[in-house]
């Protein structure tokens, strides 16, 4: 094993060797592709923006409002509306692509840079997270766990550049609880569907409509629990920087030009903002991450798997046994 | 019937402040945890890493009911009084 890993190593140090030619040559695309990520990575966001600007009602003052409707597509049931959230939340996920394949660009064995170090600290942190909450068997859970945090993460952050945070829209957050709650349900009925529906008569065979809403409460208590929290910290940042252009307004209003611009509102806003929009947000995405984990790994207990692998192992032997007799 | 509508209002907006009574239960909860969760990092700070992230989750789940109280309350705000006044308005004329 060592041996192997030292001749990759001495293998990989002479090809960087004889590799270093044709990468000065390619340099400049490089950097033209780098370029091109970046603007990848920072364009979706300037769009939002562009868009919520052009859109936005001429109104003065500071209002609590929900998410405006950009679009609406007459179906026949239903019209279906494109709000200010969905449009957001489709510009982060453009981010994090676009941050991922800048990241992974040009990986080496050896001769690794900055970038690659960056992204294996990432995936080496989550893989280990994952690994140490779900257990091995649920290893392959990593990159699902790992993009779901980053979505909330980032999308709650992105109030911090002005655009209405995706995730204090229900209707998103909600859209991810349903997803959670499908993969709760797929990992129960691993176990076997009947042993799953027999689980719902578990205790005694009279709480079985309370272990029915107990079933769906965790989609709802998961949607409320991250909507209520982001949601509370626009609620409170509103407020806030409404009562200080209030103040500013009775405090430096009596100077002719100076007292117009309300001047309270610069700066102070941003240090309450650590909390509710930086800690918060960042927060919720991990107790989110963390929830989903937890769901998913107690849904298929590992006695439940071990006694279903031994079951397979012997069914598989028993078969074997009698290959062999005929 | 403006008095009629005064009354709707002014419920929503009491009703929505006693909704936000239920945040003295989640708080005392996650300060028990937190606490708890203090004195078992002052008698293995080794072990505080997993201790705070667990401390956590339980807080999250703690939270819940505030959360809903919360959610109740902004619906009463900024919901609940357009819809009852419509009701309201189409029952009277």
């Amino acid at each position: 094993m060592n041996e192997s890993v030292t001749a990759d190593m001495s293998t990989g140090a002479n090809t960087a060797k004889t590799e270093q030619t044709p990468t000065r040559k390619r340099s400049k695309k490089d950097l033209l592709i780098d370029i091109l990520l970046c603007a990848g990575m920072i364009l979706p966001l300037l769009f939002a923006i562009v868009l919520k600007v052009l859109n936005r009602p001429a109104a003065d003052g500071i209002e609590i409002t929900g998410a405006m409707i950009y679009l609406t597509v007459n179906l026949p049931l239903q019209p279906l509306y494109i709000t200010e959230a969905q449009v957001n939340s489709w510009a982060v996920m453009a981010t994090i692509f676009f941050l991922c394949l800048f990241l992974t660009r040009n990986l080496k064995v050896r001769g690794t840079g900055k970038r690659q170090i960056v992204a294996e600290t990432v995936v080496k942190s989550c893989d280990k997270l994952v690994r140490e909450n779900m257990g091995d068997r649920f290893a392959s859970f990593a990159p699902f766990v790992a993009a779901i945090m980053a979505l909330s993460a980032l999308s709650s952050l992105s109030s911090l550049i002005g655009l209405y945070p995706p995730t204090s829209d229900i209707n998103i957050v909600a859209g991810w609880a349903i997803l959670v709650f499908i993969l709760i349900t797929r990992a129960k009925m691993q176990g076997g569907v009947l042993n799953y529906l027999k689980g719902f008569t578990q205790p005694v065979p009279f709480l079985t409509p309370f272990n029915i809403l107990s079933e769906f409460a965790t989609p709802i208590s998961m949607t409320f629990r991250h909507f209520g929290n982001i949601l509370s910290g626009v609620v409170i940042s509103t407020l806030l920087a409404s009562a200080l252009q209030w103040l500013s307004g009775l405090v430096l209003g009596w100077i002719p030009v100076f007292g117009s611009v309300p001047w309270l509102q610069i700066g102070l806003p941003a240090i309450f903002s650590i909390y509710f929009d930086v800690l918060s947000g960042v927060l919720q995405a991990f107790i989110f991450a963390m929830l989903t984990m937890m769901y998913v790994c107690t849904g298929f207990s590992e006695e439940d798997y071990n006694a279903r692998m031994a079951k397979r192992a012997a069914r598989r032997a028993a078969k074997a046994a009698k290959a062999q007799e005929k | 019937m403006e008095i009629a509508i005064a009354i709707v209002l002014g419920c929503c907006a009491l009703g929505a402040g006693i909704a936000m009574i239920a945040g003295i239960g989640p708080a005392i909860g996650e300060g028990y945890a937190v606490g708890q969760a203090l004195t078992a990092i002052a008698r293995q700070p080794e072990s505080k890493g997993s201790v705070t992230s667990t401390m956590f989750v339980g807080c999250a789940v703690a939270e819940t009911t505030g959360i809903y109280a919360l959610v109740i309350a902004i619906l009463l705000i900024f919901v609940a009084p357009n819809t009852f006044v419509g009701i309201m308005q189409r029952a009277l004329g």
